[in-house]
């Protein structure tokens, strides 16, 4: 397949790697910066709910780390995708990268929820409810990503077959996030928030959304970093890399 | 072409298990030994679930939920070395080379294996529906959707035993790598049984896992021949 | 004779493995009716370029190109068949002789009765044993049916002599002498290559 010129540009690992350095300084210092500004927002300035009293403030954490999980997942079960099909090592050093980062933001979502559910309606964990489920289970998916890739000892055959793991992970992820909201249905436990509630105050949904762009930033400076670490790891004796490290010692 | 070596592969792998038959038979009875030494593990008032409710309402809900389960565990125990022995034999390079794709290949040791180890399963699912007193609905309905979510199973650990197949202790591996994978179909097949118990149409769930196994059995060959050449590079 | 409606060709081709470079640049060029020898010392590569021109395993530059057409890629469609023997038979333990050979007959769509091809294997009397139970050199044999297909215009040979015992091995080099006499192409990894050897046959030192 003949693929555009800024496709090949971007599996050049000189390339990538002086364009993530660039960006890194930035999306962390923005994403921090948005974070701090949204969560004091939403803490100190933002209404109280309604309904729910103060305890509704986890909603500035809560869903956007769940949110980072999935987007994590995606972005993963792609690169992998496109590393196995085309061969570009590079793709599979981001989903690599982004893997561990998905995961920790996965299982913070299942905190912040279990914080959330214990003043809400009395308990830390409910098993029926959807969302900790379909948390729990992706947090597995990335858990099992990680766990086949360490099992292999060759780094090339360990990328080619945790991609499938991953591109088949990918498509079932809608499949599991249906079956199990279904099954909640059905099972009529405690009423979750509903977090595409239309009608939420325009004064709660503006932080909210800058702690949406403050932790998107911050996934991505992270995962660049990673990126940089994950070239620098598979380039190891290459001569631009020793060229670099010369010149930055000089 | 295709369906040539399907076939072909279909009747070898057949004529193999029967000649191997305890590696087969060891999950069945795995199955049916967990299933009857569950309720054994828990005294009669706690299978009540609520206070009020019978003691049958929770053996049978017991019941549907640890049939599924060894359905799972059965499943994975007998998988892990589907792949294995072909590689090991030389025989599947020479399959690879063969006039048909791989994928028929793939097809024809799925259905073999479901054929030698999912269908007694769903045979003798009455045998352990009955010592949970299930209703006659109930285990019908049991082996029904067994029937139609044992393909989904089989292709799902399948996909992990070819992404497993080089590596030593993979079944541990197998079974994290699948069971995020596989929730869909215990879910929707745990509750066709259980609403068939209370005499509901379980239409529902059963068309769903329906849909689900043919996008199983259509997609999930393709991952694992995929797999399986990976392994052999 | 050289029969130039087949051809080999690879071009450039460089192979690694587990991260080490084992071939780089590696050109060659086949007709039908040529037989070539790979020699060199274990883990020099043969066995991995024999697995490349298969279509097990991808090259890292280059390009193999077998027949005008392109070479066995990796979704496993064939061009003209190919022929491979390596260091494993192939063959299920559990089945008798005679049902591995009706398998391969079958699989390979060679048109030889099955009783004849075992009886020039020479493996009448074991027929109706289980392949467990043969000799390393009667199992050997039992691959050899591999080669049987008259449609498989290229032969990628690992160290077929191991493991052969002496009616097999002249059983091999009878099969081999009429497969380049059709105009067939052979290429053979060996470390016994006086034993293969032949007029006007390639050596290549890896």
């Amino acid at each position: 397949m003949k693929l555009p010129v800024w496709f090949h540009r971007f599996g050049s690992p000189p390339w990538v790697y002086g364009f993530a350095g660039a960006c890194v300084p930035w999306l962390l210092i923005c994403g921090v910066l948005a974070i701090a500004i949204g969560a004091y927002w939403g803490l100190a300035i933002a209404p109280t709910d309604a309904v729910q009293g103060e305890v509704y403030r986890i909603i500035y954490i809560h869903p956007q780390t769940a949110y980072i999980g999935m987007m994590a997942y995606t972005l993963m079960g792609i690169a992998a995708g496109i590393g196995f099909i085309w061969r570009i090592k590079l793709a599979h050093a981001v989903a690599v990268g982004a893997a561990p980062i998905g995961a920790t933001f996965t299982f913070g979502a299942l905190i912040t929820g279990a914080i959330w559910g214990r003043p809400t309606w009395g308990t830390y964990w409910e098993w029926g409810d959807p969302r900790i489920m379909f948390e729990l289970l992706l947090l597995f998916l990335f858990l099992g990503y990680l766990a086949l890739r360490a099992a292999f000892d060759d780094r090339d055959k360990a990328d080619r077959v945790s991609a499938i793991l991953a591109v088949v992970g990918v498509v079932n992820v809608p499949i599991i996030h249906f079956s199990v909201d279904w099954w909640n249905s059905l099972h009529q436990t405690a009423t979750v928030m509903q977090l595409d509630d239309p009608a939420m105050d325009p004064e709660m949904l503006v932080p909210f959304l800058i702690m949406v762009g403050g932790f998107t930033l911050l996934f991505y400076g992270l995962l660049f970093r990673r990126l940089q670490a994950g070239i620098v790891e598979r380039e190891s004796g290459a001569r631009w890399l020793r060229e670099l490290v010369e010149g930055a010692a000089s | 072409m295709p369906l040539q070596t399907f076939l072909l592969v279909l009747r070898r792998d057949l004529k193999v298990a029967f000649r191997r038959i305890s590696e087969w038979s060891h999950p069945l009875l795995f199955f049916i030994a967990v299933s009857a030494l569950f309720p054994l593990a828990l005294s009669p008032e706690r299978l009540a679930m609520t206070p009020g409710e019978s003691e049958l309402f929770g053996l049978q809900s017991l019941g549907i939920g640890v049939i599924w389960m060894g359905a799972l565990l059965a499943s994975l125990m007998g998988l892990d070395r589907l792949f294995l022995n072909d590689i090991e034999d030389g025989s599947l390079e020479q399959l690879m080379l063969g006039p048909a794709p791989l994928l028929s290949v793939v097809y024809g040791k799925l259905a073999a294996h479901w054929l030698v180890s999912a269908l007694p399963l769903v045979i003798l699912v009455p045998l352990v529906g009955l010592s949970y007193r299930l209703t006659p609905g109930a285990t019908a309905m049991l082996a029904l959707s067994l029937l139609i979510a044992t393909p989904v199973l089989t292709v799902l650990v399948a996909i992990g035993a070819a992404l497993t197949v080089n590596l030593r202790g993979a079944t541990a591996i197998i079974g994290l790598l699948v069971l995020p994978l596989v929730s869909p179909a215990l879910i929707f097949g745990a509750r066709a049984t259980v609403l068939a118990l209370d005499a509901e149409s379980a239409a529902g769930p059963l068309y769903f896992n329906a849909s689900l196994a043919i996008v199983a059995v259509s997609l999930g060959p393709v991952a694992i021949a995929a797999a399986l050449r990976a392994a052999l590079e | 004779m050289i029969d130039s409606s087949i051809s080999l060709e690879l071009t450039d081709v460089g192979l690694s493995r587990g991260g080490r470079d084992l071939i780089a640049g590696l050109s060659l060029s086949l007709r039908g009716g040529q037989l070539a020898l790979l020699m060199g010392p274990n883990g020099s590569g043969k066995t991995s370029l024999l697995r490349a021109i298969a279509g097990f395993a991808p090259t890292t530059q280059g390009r193999i190109v077998f027949s005008g057409g392109t070479a066995p890629d990796h979704t496993g469609d064939a061009g003209p068949t190919i022929a491979y023997l390596g260091h494993l038979d192939g063959l299920k333990k559990d089945l008798t002789v005679a049902e591995n050979i009706q398998f391969i007959n079958s699989l390979r769509g060679i048109s030889r009765p099955v009783d004849e091809l075992i009886a020039e294997l020479g493996l009448a009397l074991a027929a109706q044993r289980s392949v467990r139970q043969l000799s390393a050199g009667q199992k050997r044999r039992v691959a050899l049916a591999y080669l049987s297909s008259s449609s498989s215009r290229l032969w990628l040979l690992d160290e077929p002599l191991t493991n052969l015992d002496r009616p097999g091995r002249e059983l091999l080099g009878r099969w081999l002498d009429s497969h380049l006499a059709g105009g067939g192409i052979a290429i053979v990894a060996t470390h016994r290559a006086d034993e293969l050897r032949r007029p006007g046959c390639l050596l290549l030192e890896l």
